[in-house]
């Protein structure tokens, strides 16, 4: 008996990818050649313009991976009965690892805010709280520059979402991808794609959102406002602050403690002197391996029944709107204090209250020495910086309690 | 979970206006009283440092959260523990130098000679052709 080699041809291009993307062309099958269009974008805005590559490559190469119909590397459906009730997969890991593809496996660390928190540690192992503990008022801008986050909320209402979908939008003007991640994941999983594609996308694009706003709301002489030097920071202080911050804010908001925890047990490796290995651990090898699965594994989210909905652009409009509204309420809290201060506060420092460290430190500080080219407003943006993000933390720790 | 029973998922614009306010509320309310906390602390460490003159402490390496860029200034070397920095004295005239150049400059020197920047004094700063 010959081998028919027209049968095994005719076979290997049933099974092929091209063959399901034609016979399902008008039904799924456009979806994925749009998607792997938009992955292919994304791959383009990460590589060429790299807006946030470190995180959007995997996002957009994550995307291209589930999109490519039988690959088998992640499966939306075992999410959907995970997340059913009447499924007998409902909450059972046991049947993703079972069925799960690759991508299915990387999305349990988001699914358990495994990843979130882990980068959350790695962020507090690379930050300096020290500008913010020698001025303590600038977690006042930290607060102000939350305007955003719950201005997007009550806007995502109005456009017809629920509760908990709103809040996950609303966390995007926080400007703190693991947070809206760390949020999203809990609140409104279907939506996890679109919020972390918004979130990356604007905090990439921070040099290019807050400027304007930064000179609409100050006038040319305060921006050329001078900061004295603060204070130094002893090493005791360095230490006690994360454990000071970490006890009070899980007491506050007990929602809260897995990112603040995180944050914080971070910042104490680096602090205390006697945990180097582990800092640098933190920072390096343990934030980056879990950026690749955070990334990727977000990325396959976009799957194009999801994706490809009006509410993906409403969420990119309500996004930028969050980033705007951040950045005024920052800069409002910058104004409020400058006033109080008779002049001795750069307003400018306030934009960078929208968490999005140190990126919205720079952006301060660049348009200050715009102003006033011998003016250096770094570490004194840093302060609100890094308030911001335990002021963003502390807005999703709400959020959950509200609607978690 | 605080009020997840009593909050349906659709909400009414008032209801979401209530909560938005609430919420930025509650952040304010939490930061402020962290505000407090680390003020209360600041003025513990300070005090008890000028109790103890005699332990001084070595003063933290400078250091700049994740990565700073290359177009920011060099981290400036904290001041010795316990003295205010009291900031920039004089003017410092630049000939053909960038701002940031001279920064970096100025940083250099400072940790070259193991000396807080607050404590140099730099009068001109000239490129030499």
């Amino acid at each position: 008996m010959g081998i028919d080699i027209g049968q095994i041809l005719l076979e290997l291009w049933n099974s092929s990818g091209f063959a399901y993307i034609f016979a399902n062309l008008s039904e799924v099958g456009w979806q994925n050649i749009v998607m792997i269009a938009i992955s292919c974008v994304l791959l383009y805005f990460g590589i060429v313009k790299q807006f946030e590559p470190l995180l959007l490559v995997g996002i957009a190469f994550g995307c291209l991976l589930s999109n490519l119909p039988l690959g088998g590397l992640y499966h939306p459906e075992l999410w959907e009965a995970f997340m059913d009730e009447t499924s007998s997969a409902y909450h059972s890991y046991g049947a993703i690892l079972r069925e799960g593809g690759l991508l299915d496996f990387f999305y349990i660390g988001v699914k358990t805010s495994i990843y979130p928190c882990i980068i959350f540690m790695g962020v507090g192992a690379m930050s300096d709280f020290g500008p913010l503990l020698s001025n303590p008022k600038s977690l006042l801008l930290g607060a102000a520059a939350q305007l955003g986050v719950f201005a997007a909320f009550f806007g995502a209402v109005c456009l017809g979402f629920t509760g908990p979908e709103a809040a996950s939008i609303g966390i995007i003007g926080g400007a703190d991808g693991p947070t809206a991640i760390f949020l999203t994941s809990r609140l409104a999983p279907h939506l996890l794609g679109a919020i972390a594609v918004a979130a990356y996308s604007y905090m990439a694009l921070i040099p290019m959102i807050q400027p304007p706003f930064m000179n609409l709301l100050t006038t040319p002489e305060q921006r050329k406002i001078k900061m004295v030097q603060t204070r130094a920071v002893s090493k005791a202080e360095r230490i006690v602050f994360p454990i000071v911050v970490t006890i009070f804010c899980a007491l506050l908001l007990p929602d809260t403690t897995p990112l603040i925890g995180s944050l914080m047990l971070g910042n104490l490796f680096r602090e205390c002197g006697v945990t180097e290995r582990l800092s640098d651990t933190a920072q390096n090898a343990l934030m980056n391996i879990v950026t690749i699965m955070l990334s990727t594994s977000v990325g396959a989210t976009m799957v194009g029944s999801t994706f490809l909905t009006g509410s993906t652009l409403k969420i990119v409009l309500l996004g930028v709107c969050a980033f705007i509204l951040s950045t005024v309420g920052g800069l409002l809290g910058g104004q409020v204090m400058c006033l109080l201060t008779g002049g001795k506060v750069n307003p400018l420092i306030g934009s960078a209250g929208v968490s999005a460290v140190p990126m919205a430190a720079r952006v301060s500080n660049k348009e200050g020495q715009k102003a006033n080219p011998s003016n250096f407003l770094l570490m004194h943006a840093l302060g609100p910086n890094v308030a911001g993000v335990i002021g963003s933390a502390i807005a999703a720790g709400f959020l959950l309690s509200v609607f978690g | 979970m605080l009020l997840s029973n009593t909050i349906s998922t659709e909400l009414s614009l008032l209801d979401a206006g209530i909560i938005a306010l609430l919420g930025y509320a509650v952040v304010f309310f939490g930061l402020i009283l962290l505000m407090l906390v680390v003020m209360i602390m600041s003025k513990a460490f300070t005090t008890r440092k000028s109790e103890n003159p005699g332990k001084t402490e070595q003063p933290p390496a400078p250091s700049a959260p994740v990565s700073v860029p290359a177009s920011a200034p060099a981290p400036v070397p904290a001041p010795a523990a316990g003295q205010p920095a009291p900031g920039s004295a004089g003017q410092l005239k630049l000939h053909d130098v960038p701002p940031k150049t001279a920064a970096m400059l100025m940083a250099i020197v400072a940790h070259k000679t193991g000396k807080p920047l607050n404590e140099l004094r730099f009068i001109s700063i000239k490129e030499v052709k």
